[in-house]
């Protein structure tokens, strides 16, 4: 790989960096500004105002915002985010089981849904304006129009109710037999699937038809390729930077809008775990769980700007 | 018509292809109507030999690339073929369907498009998209496709011909596309070549390099070809026979030498000696009204110096044109004198006083005395302003006319360019480009300025328009008694209606002076490949100028 190229690499992990820890400090301001007292919410309504005062000075409350923030920021670096309020358990020993079980759902809904979203895409443009097409787009919109709870109970209805094929309530725990867990995530996966499928899939539809219009790809015609060989080897690979966008905004998607599916199927992952503290007013766990999430959309962001990078020849073979 | 056109239903010897009474329809959509079709081929037909050059030759709209692409079966957006025959090797190819173009295409009849940097993937290399063709059709092994290829590299004169396939395209210059794109057409040695303008778009040093290319392979390979073309002298120089269309209508069919020499048809006459302007030189007067002196300006704060040292004088109601190829600073210079590039050093003066370096702090009266003109008239216009709005804007702006007082100077404007009054309330779309380019020269004389820029203003219109248009200025310039700054590459217009030339070369001035000290010898390097580069209607000039070359072309 050439210079440049690893400049602008650089550049852009640089960026995330300082992005994310621009967002940790929006977090923690962001729960400081919340009402009502975290010494006050543990001890409950009847606790003695020196109970309360003594909670505070163990919980360092009394300390200025900023020591607060460099405590909590140190603590995140080195591995410590802090113990959850409601239960006093450590929250990077909890979070991590339901980190693992949230990617290994959004992993299995990503491995169906992006490749089943670009083939399609390339389907619609090479029958275009035709029935195949619009059938695709509409199935896809349809699809995502419905709100995720709503096919998610959809599911839920045919799928365990009527015909009990998968289970209602995706229950996985620790040392569960892989396709035992597999049958447990069919559901939830299926649900995340419909909720993305289709911008991804109009994505591409409308980023290899962007190309369809060069006069590389009128070459390729007259040198007698097949249309759908058009498609794939000239006009795709560069519609990738646009596609490889929109993947990895649905990618992240899957990793951190999960929340309502997670809940509907009960399953133990990071969206419910979020649900479960914010309800608590649990402030440590809610600012853990949103570091994580920015982390992760960030991440993936960079991987998009650095495939989009990667897939531009000009920059990988410069002059 | 040559006698070499076959008698219908039997196939000559030698005939390679036989296109009988074509007929290529296409629906237009246009706005507030309903659709309709037109008719874009009339019945044309004509035959072609194995191993024989046929040019094709007209302006815009005649037809000339949608039958060069019939013989491959293939419309260009929604272009049909509806009638008549295109008889390749023998059988009727309109009846094989989608499966026999394919098996055709990249086999027998390949093609060359106009532009190359925009036909090639900028995804893929260069060599991987020259042998896609053969390989495709199975008609050699990897090896021997790519050690074709390189051959073909070495006969077009590419640098580098074994490696320059690793390429990729925006690593190759465009003169170097276009010859890679020959080799790509011959590469899987078919019987038929297309060539759609396929000199068109490069710099007139370059063209010529290419033409030569192009023949010697065309000599050496013995493929057929169909050369398409709106430039009489550069078809001559690479055909055996040529076909002058118009409308989509055959206007005249004969051998190179009787169509250029001998012509019958009155419009063939008009392409064969359309640059006969006759435009006096004009001395220049005492005093220049615009100075430019040792102006040098930059790119990229500084790093890219684009001129250098540059010094010209503009005189009043006179004509100073300035040539040279792409990248030499002609547009440059017209930004750095309209502000829009502030010169790092150096001044321009406009009646005795310094203008304002930047363009944000020139007043208003220095903006109405320096008008542009460009290129492309249909971007330079909204496309959602009617022409009256177009010419009455710079009247509101600069001299606060209102209601009728602006519509009726609108009216002399039109009447000026030589539209009517019925163009008030057309809109950009509905007007042809010669049409467009004269609305803009109309919006730019509104200001009346003492100087008119022309950037490459009739580069883009086919000649007999250009013409049009060149006199129109002319004339304009005898009445308003305005200046002109006429930036082009094209020598031709330079003489027909320049005072004065700049002759540029990498961002220097290396030839300035009247018309007449210019054009005539001795001439430096440069000068002297630019002016024996133009082609010229005559057979046999493409090999007595590559003969006669001082000095290799920059940017083949």
């Amino acid at each position: 790989m050439s210079l440049p190229i690893l400049k602008l690499i650089a550049q852009r992990i640089a960026l995330g960096i300082l992005l994310l820890l621009a967002i940790s400090v929006l977090i923690f301001a962001g729960t400081q500004i919340l009402p009502g007292d975290v010494a006050q919410a543990i001890l409950g309504q009847s606790a003695t105002p020196e109970s309360l005062a003594n909670l505070r000075e163990q919980l360092g409350l009394n300390d200025p915002a900023y020591v607060r923030y460099f405590h909590w920021l140190g603590g995140v670096l080195t591995g410590d985010l802090g113990t959850a309020m409601s239960s006093g358990q450590d929250i990077a020993t909890s979070i991590k089981g339901r980190l693992w079980n949230t990617l290994f759902l959004a992993f299995w809904a990503a491995i169906v849904a992006v490749p089943l979203a670009i083939i399609l895409g390339l389907i619609a443009v090479r029958y275009r304006n035709g029935w195949v097409d619009k059938l695709i787009s509409g199935l896809a919109l349809a699809s995502t129009s419905f709100p995720e709870f709503f096919v998610g109970y959809l599911l839920v209805y045919f799928f365990a109710v009527k015909w009990q094929m998968f289970p209602a309530i995706s229950t996985v725990y620790d040392g569960m037999p892989f396709g035992e867990r597999m049958q447990a995530i069919a559901l939830p996966a299926t649900a995340l699937t419909l909720v993305v499928l289709a911008h991804m899939m109009r994505m591409t539809r409308a980023a290899i038809l962007n190309v369809m219009q060069s006069a590389y790809v009128e070459t390729a015609e007259l040198k007698g390729l097949s249309a759908f060989a058009v498609i794939r080897k000239h006009a795709f690979p560069n519609a990738i930077a646009p596609i490889i966008n929109v993947v990895m905004l649905n990618l992240a998607y899957l990793i951190v809008g999960v929340v309502v599916v997670e809940v509907i199927f009960v399953y133990p992952g990071m969206g419910q775990y979020l649900v479960d503290h914010v309800t608590k007013r649990d402030v440590p766990v809610v600012q853990a769980v949103g570091l994580i999430f920015a982390a992760v959309y960030i991440s993936l962001n960079i991987i998009a700007d650095i495939g989009a990078i990667v897939a531009n020849p000009r920059l990988r073979h410069p002059k | 018509m040559a006698d070499s056109n076959a008698k219908p239903g039997q196939p000559k010897a030698g005939v390679l292809l036989d296109i009988r009474n074509l007929r290529i329809e296409a629906t237009v959509y246009p706005p507030g109507e309903a659709p309709k079709n037109i008719v874009l081929v009339h019945d044309v037909s004509l035959t072609l030999e194995k191993g024989k050059v046929l040019g094709l030759i007209g302006e815009s709209g005649a037809g000339k690339s949608t039958i060069g692409l019939s013989s491959m079966g293939y419309g260009r957006g929604g272009v049909r073929i509806t009638g008549g025959e295109v008889i390749l090797n023998g059988r009727d190819i309109l009846k094989g369907g989608k499966e026999g173009f394919r098996k055709l295409r990249g086999r027998e009849v390949c093609y060359v498009a106009q532009s190359a940097a925009a036909a090639f993937n900028p995804a893929h290399r260069l060599m991987d998209q020259v042998v896609e063709a053969t390989l495709l059709h199975g008609t050699a092994t990897r090896a021997e496709a790519e050690r074709r290829a390189v051959a073909l590299f070495k006969k077009l004169s590419l640098p580098n011909p074994e490696t320059i396939g690793e390429r990729f395209p925006h690593q190759v210059s465009g003169g170097q596309l276009q010859r890679v794109m020959t080799a790509m057409a011959l590469c899987s040695e078919p019987d038929l070549i297309v060539f759609d303008e396929p000199t068109t778009a490069l710099d007139v040093t370059t063209q010529i390099d290419v033409l030569a290319a192009i023949k010697d392979a065309i000599r050496d390979t013995h493929v057929a070809a169909l050369y398409i073309t709106h430039d009489l002298a550069v078809v001559a120089q690479v055909s055996d026979e040529i076909m002058v269309l118009r409308h989509g209508r055959l206007v005249e069919w004969g051998g190179t030498r009787q169509i250029i020499k001998e012509p019958r048809q009155q419009y063939t006459n008009a392409l064969v000696s359309v640059h006969e302007i006759e435009h006096q030189e004009q001395n220049p007067g005492v005093t220049p009204f615009l100075s430019v002196k040792n102006v040098t300006a930059a790119y990229g704060g500084g790093h890219v110096k684009v001129l250098k040292n540059v010094s010209v004088d503009i005189y009043p109601g006179q004509t100073l044109a300035v040539v040279g190829e792409s990248g030499s600073g002609k547009s440059t210079l017209a930004r750095a004198i309209t502000g829009l590039l502030p010169p790092e050093q150096g001044t321009v003066t406009f009646d005795g006083r310094p203008l304002a370096n930047r363009l944000a702090d020139r007043p208003k009266e220095d903006l109405r005395q320096l008008q542009m003109i460009y290129q492309m008239a249909d971007v330079a216009m909204n496309p959602r302003q009617t022409v009256g709005t177009i010419i009455g804007r710079p009247l509101e702006f600069y001299f606060g006319m209102r209601g009728r007082e602006r519509d009726k100077r609108v009216a002399e404007l039109l009447d000026e360019i030589e539209m009517g009054k019925g163009f008030v309330d057309r809109y950009p779309a509905e007007l042809s480009g010669g049409q467009k380019q004269r609305v803009c020269i109309a919006r730019s004389l509104a200001a009346k300025p003492k100087l008119i820029i022309c950037d490459e203003v009739t580069s883009a219109l086919d000649p007999l328009v250009a013409n049009g248009i060149l006199k129109l200025l002319l004339n304009l310039q005898q009445h308003e008694k305005v200046a002109y700054l006429f930036i082009t590459h094209d020598l031709a217009t330079v003489k027909s209606i320049a005072d004065s030339i700049a002759v540029m070369y990498r961002g220097e001035v290396v030839r300035y002076g009247s018309k007449s000290k210019v054009l005539t010898p001795p001439f430096d390097a440069y000068t002297d490949l630019l002016l024996s580069s133009v082609p010229e209607m005559e057979i046999g000039w493409l090999e007595k100028a590559i003969k006669g070359r001082r000095m290799a072309s920059a940017g083949n």
